[in-house]
C-alpha cells in the first residue's frame, strides 16, 4: 500500500547514481525486497513509470528479487527459511522450539544494481 | 550506441528514514521524553484508548499527542478537550507516518518539557509497520470484532510491537473470538510482547496498561 513512498525513494537514489556515473539512460534496476513486505511488484512498476517521466529513468524496467524470510532459533541457533503464510506456525526443526526466533532476513528494501548507458 | 554499464547501487531504500529515526531517538532520550507510536486498524479504538490513558496519567506526567489523519481534525479536537496539547498532522492521503512527518509534528510542541508524547498513527495494519517513526515504544491495538486471525494476516505489525492491547473485550460474548488462540498466535510471532486485554468502554484492563506505561517511563528515564 505504501508503494508510492518507496518508489519516490528508489527514483531519488537511482537518479543520484546516474549523475555520479555520468550515464544518460537507465535501462533496468534490480531491487531486493524481503518476502515479509507487502509490496506488490506491479504497483511499484506502475508508480515508477509515472514518477520517472522526463528523467533519466523514464522507461526503466524494475527487476524485483524477493529475499526469503529466514529466522534464527534463539534456543539452538539454527536458521530456518519459511514462507510468509507459515510465519505464525514456525516450529524449529532442530530443537522443536516454537517461540524464540529472530528475523535474519525478509524485511529488506534494497537497490542492488542498475543497467545504464 | 554506448555500451551498457552495470552500476552497483547497493543502497537501502529506507536507510534515510532509519538514520533519521535513530537520530530522533537519541535526541528525545537526551531530553527524557518518551515517544510512543500507537498503531491499529480504523475503528479499533486508538482515540478512545488515548482518552482513557490521558485520564489516568495526566496528573502524573506531562503529555502531548500527535494525531495523524488522512484528512480531518475530529480526533485532535477530542484530545484537545482533555486539556492535553494535541497536534494534527494531515497526511494528505499517505498511508503511514515516517520520521520526517513526525518531526514536523514535534516542531510544534515544546518537547523538552514533556514526559510522554503519543503518536496516533494512520489507521492501517500494513504500512505503519514498515516505517520507523523514531518512537521508543511501538504499541498496537487489535479490537475483538476484527477477529483472532489478524496475526496471521499482518505478521510484521505483530512482530514489531512492544505491547498489544486487545480492545472491546466487552463484545466477547457476541463474537467467536478465541482469546487463548490469539495469545498463542501472537506469541509465536513475538514472544516478548506484552498483551493487555482491555475495554475502553467499561475501563477493564486500563489500569494494567497504564501501570505498564508508567513503569516504561521510569525505566526509560533511568537507563
Amino acid at each position: 500500500m505504501h508503494e508510492l513512498a518507496v518508489t519516490e525513494k528508489i527514483l531519488d537514489i537511482v537518479v543520484k547514481h546516474a549523475r555520479m556515473n555520468r550515464v544518460n539512460k537507465i535501462r533496468s534496476i534490480t531491487l531486493k525486497i524481503g518476502e515479509m513486505s507487502d509490496i506488490e511488484n506491479e504497483w511499484i512498476q506502475h508508480y515508477f513509470d509515472y514518477l520517472s517521466k522526463n528523467t533519466v529513468a523514464e522507461g526503466t524496467v524494475l527487476k524485483i528479487e524477493k529475499t526469503p524470510i529466514v529466522l534464527k532459533c534463539n534456543q539452538c541457533q539454527r536458521t530456518i527459511e519459511i514462507s510468509k503464510a507459515k510465519l505464525g506456525e514456525v516450529v524449529c526443526p532442530g530443537c522443536s522450539g516454537r517461540k524464540d526466533f529472530s528475523i535474519v532476513s525478509g524485511r529488506e528494501y534494497f537497490i542492488k544494481e542498475m543497467e545504464a548507458e | 550506441m554506448d555500451a551498457i554499464k552495470l552500476i552497483e547501487v547497493k543502497e537501502d531504500i529506507l536507510a534515510d528514514n532509519d538514520a533519521a529515526a535513530r537520530e530522533l531517538r537519541l535526541k528525545l532520550k537526551s531530553q527524557n521524553t518518551l515517544l510512543i507510536n500507537l498503531m491499529a486498524s480504523p475503528g479499533a479504538g486508538k482515540t478512545s484508548l488515548l482518552l482513557q490513558t490521558i485520564g489516568e496519567l495526566k496528573n502524573a506526567f506531562r503529555m502531548a499527542v500527535i494525531e495523524a489523519d488522512i484528512d480531518s481534525t475530529v480526533d485532535a479536537e477530542k484530545i484537545a478537550a482533555t486539556g492535553i496539547e494535541s497536534i494534527q498532522l494531515r497526511t494528505g492521503g499517505f498511508c503511514h507516518l515516517d520520521v520526517a512527518m513526525v518531526k514536523k509534528g514535534l516542531e510544534a510542541i515544546d518537547t523538552p518539557s514533556l514526559d510522554i508524547i503519543i503518536i496516533e498513527n494512520v489507521g492501517n495494519l500494513v504500512c505503519p509497520a514498515e516505517f520507523d517513526t523514531g518512537a521508543e515504544i511501538d504499541v498496537m491495538i487489535l479490537s475483538v470484532p476484527e477477529g483472532d486471525d489478524k496475526p496471521l494476516k499482518y505478521p510484521l505489525m505483530f512482530s514489531k510491537c512492544h505491547a498489544l492491547l486487545v480492545n472491546k473485550t466487552d463484545l466477547m460474548p457476541y463474537t467467536d473470538f478465541n482469546m487463548a488462540l490469539l495469545h498463542e498466535r501472537v506469541r509465536k510471532l513475538n514472544p516478548d510482547i506484552h498483551i493487555f486485554e482491555i475495554s475502553c468502554k467499561t475501563g477493564e484492563g486500563i489500569i494494567a496498561w497504564t501501570d505498564w506505561l508508567k513503569q516504561s517511563v521510569e525505566d526509560f528515564v533511568k537507563n
